[in-house]
């Protein structure tokens, strides 16, 4: 019962050396090689791209252009506990506590150029897609302007409509060449057809060894903490492209398989019941968060955010639709169907909403779609208030009174279902 | 069998005593919650009006903000529970319970059988809450139970922003300052309140009946905003600040006769 909850002691152990074979270690190798590796090529003397998470990974990988991921920076920096520091940087500067923390913190980096939570090499170029978010252009235009170094833009606008038509994939084909035409005459690159093509079947192995491990969830208990993904997923922003992510995503894959063959999880408490978690993990708080859950023996088995790095496609014309159909880039249908598909393939028994002040467009249409994915999945919903990077906006005190509600609603329908 | 409920919320400590789960026994009600010498105030205060002690009671279950702090009691629960619970039990054909607290509001969705079926809170800020009324009260020297009849002879109640408490506070003071009537500035300010909670409710749907809890329900101007402005009745007992207190000592008891 929901009162007989114990919080038992933190006890540090030391950590056990990682298995060099297991999908941990192979996940969290190239999670930090991808920074360490163009800090490398930037000592070298080689150009280095900041890239938004979703723009197509293909045009930096094939080019040969080392990359840095400023959405995942600051996801490491307030994980690690700097998000405060950087973002009051940034709002010294004359930038609202209003503006998305990642953005915040990436622009306070490009002024003090270092952070010793999660330093990056700095950038020769910015590649900027906006089917994540429209922020991102305001946010890379000010950087743009801050470091005086070109920017390229992708526009992939929301689609109001529920297909992607014809005549966006043409807009879309026509921007992704143009970029690759500019970082050529900036940088002397060259683009290669066969490393292309080689590059395309990383992403989508990677891509397909990803989504059919989260999909493993659709076992009851789930054969992983849905928090795992959280972390895992940092190697689908960063490397998709990169023949070793695919290779880490199948071993991933492979360990789920047989953790559910044994009976094991790394959810390592009885799960008693399943949710969906919905937005940006509040990286903040990410153990506090995890734990108000997993002392309840709720386990988070699956989430849209960990999904959406995942692209597969068989041609450039399906690769272009697949970019166009990131979560933020669909319509309101869409995207509640994506996520209702996505409870009934889990058995999802309740709906957890972080609304993240940094991301307004995410958590906006929030309320009515939770409404609607409640109403067609017959789940109970809660909704906290936190942030995805800037810790003064989130209450533990506020969050364990809803997921204890939200607990409380699962037992007492799973009585009545039993009764 | 004796149950106690325990509601230690963020400005009261509330306290109910039942029996078999049917008849309240004892109840008490002391200002101070989480982090006073409240909790201990109001059971002192139970004990002596049911002249019974600890040792006769069989299971406690403590509710509220303060909950995972006390430890004095065999469990604990949300308070959205306990008010659903508690709400019922006065309301039978209780389907939307409406409770604004000390700082937070929330509004509870009940099935037919009686199960809370989902709830809607507030976010982070006070506004729409017991502490911008208190707030408020305080600007205009009033106690919190003035209000209601004070707002009764209200002829055109002030626009006052529900969007933060902060500001609402200078936007009083500006209209004081400009000559603007007290009456009509305690309705606006209750219609402020029953705005923000009213947009909530309707997130989560409304359907009768409807019944208010928490110490803002005491407040008539309130509850007759929130009724004109969701277009329904809303339903109010005198005991609605002890719904909690009353769910949790219910809780007790189911858990006993499982």
């Amino acid at each position: 019962m929901a009162e007989e909850v114990k919080k038992p002691e933190e006890v540090k152990k030391p950590r056990k050396p990682l298995d060099p074979n297991s999908a941990k270690y192979k996940l969290g190798k190239i999670a930090s090689d991808a920074f360490a590796t163009a800090i490398e090529a930037k000592k070298q003397g080689k150009p280095v791209a900041w890239v938004s998470s979703n723009f197509p990974v293909e045009i930096p990988e094939t080019l040969g252009l080392a990359t840095a991921y400023p959405e995942n920076q600051a996801a490491g920096i307030a994980a690690r506990g700097a998000g405060e520091r950087m973002c009051e940087v940034a709002e010294a500067d004359g930038y609202s506590n209003d503006i998305c923390a990642y953005a915040r913190i990436s622009l306070a980096y490009a002024k003090l150029k270092e952070c010793p939570e999660q330093d990056v090499a700095m950038p020769d170029v910015l590649l900027c897609c906006n089917n994540i978010c429209n922020c991102m252009i305001k946010w890379y235009e000010n950087l743009s302007q801050e470091l005086g170094i070109p920017m390229i833009m992708l526009d992939i606008p929301f689609n109001p409509d529920y297909e992607v038509s014809d005549a966006e994939v043409a807009y879309v084909s026509g921007q992704f060449w143009d970029a690759v035409h500019q970082l050529e005459d900036l940088f002397g690159l060259k683009w290669d057809d066969d490393r292309f093509e080689q590059v395309t079947g990383f992403s989508c192995r990677a891509s397909r060894a990803w989504l059919e491990a989260t999909a493993q969830a659709k076992y009851t208990p789930s054969p992983f903490n849905g928090f795992d993904l959280l972390n895992h997923m940092a190697v689908m922003v960063t490397a998709r492209g990169k023949e070793e992510a695919g290779e880490a995503m199948e071993t991933l894959l492979k360990e789920y398989k047989e953790n559910h063959e044994k009976g094991e999880s790394t959810f390592r408490v009885e799960e008693k019941h399943r949710i969906m978690f919905e937005g940006i993990a509040c990286w903040p708080y990410l153990r506090a968060t995890s734990r108000g859950l997993k002392d309840r023996g709720i386990n988070m088995v699956t989430t849209i955010y960990a999904d959406a790095f995942g692209f597969d496609y068989n041609s450039f014309d399906e690769m272009i639709r697949a970019y166009c159909s990131v979560p933020n880039a669909i319509n309101l249908e869409k995207s509640r169907d994506k996520r209702v598909k996505l409870c009934k393939d889990n058995n999802v028994e309740g709906l957890l909403v972080h609304t993240n002040r940094s991301c307004k467009l995410w958590s906006g249409f929030m309320a009515e779609m939770s409404r609607q994915i409640g109403k067609e999945c017959n789940i109970p919903v809660t909704s906290f208030d936190g942030d995805q990077a800037d810790p003064r906006n989130f209450s533990e005190a506020q969050y364990d009174t809803r997921v204890q509600g939200l607990c409380e609603i699962m037992e007492a329908n799973k009585e009545a279902k039993e009764a | 069998m004796i149950t106690l409920g325990i509601d230690i919320g963020s400005t009261t400590s509330k306290c109910v005593l039942m029996r078999d789960g049917q008849d309240i026994i004892a109840s008490s009600l002391r200002v101070g919650g989480l982090g006073t010498e409240g909790p201990a105030e109001a059971l002192a205060e139970l004990w002596e009006k049911a002249g019974i002690t600890a040792e006769d009671v069989d299971r406690t279950i403590v509710t509220g903000y303060g909950r995972n702090k006390y430890e004095g009691a065999d469990g604990e629960v949300s308070e959205l529970t306990c008010h659903a619970l508690g709400g019922r039990w006065v309301f039978p054909e209780l389907r939307t319970l409406i409770d604004i607290g000390g700082q937070d509001a929330k509004i509870i969705s009940l099935s037919e059988s009686g199960r809370m079926s989902n709830f809607v809170m507030n976010d982070k800020c006070a506004a729409g809450t017991g502490r911008f009324l208190d707030v408020m009260a305080n600007i205009l020297r009033m106690d919190i139970d003035e209000l209601d009849e004070c707002a009764s002879k209200s002829v055109k109640p002030a626009s006052i922003s529900s969007t933060c408490t902060v500001f609402a506070e200078s936007e009083v003071i500006s209209q004081l300052a400009n000559g603007v009537e007290r009456p009509d500035l305690v309705a606006g300010i209750c219609e402020s309140v029953a705005s923000r909670v009213g947009a909530l409710a309707r997130r989560a749907g409304v359907v009768p009946k409807v019944c208010m809890s928490g110490g803002v329900a005491k407040n008539g101007a309130v509850r007759r905003a929130l009724a004109k402005s969701l277009e329904t009745d809303i339903d109010f007992d005198p005991m609605a600040q002890y719904f909690g207190a009353i769910g949790a000592a219910l809780y007790a008891y189911r858990q006993l006769t499982k």
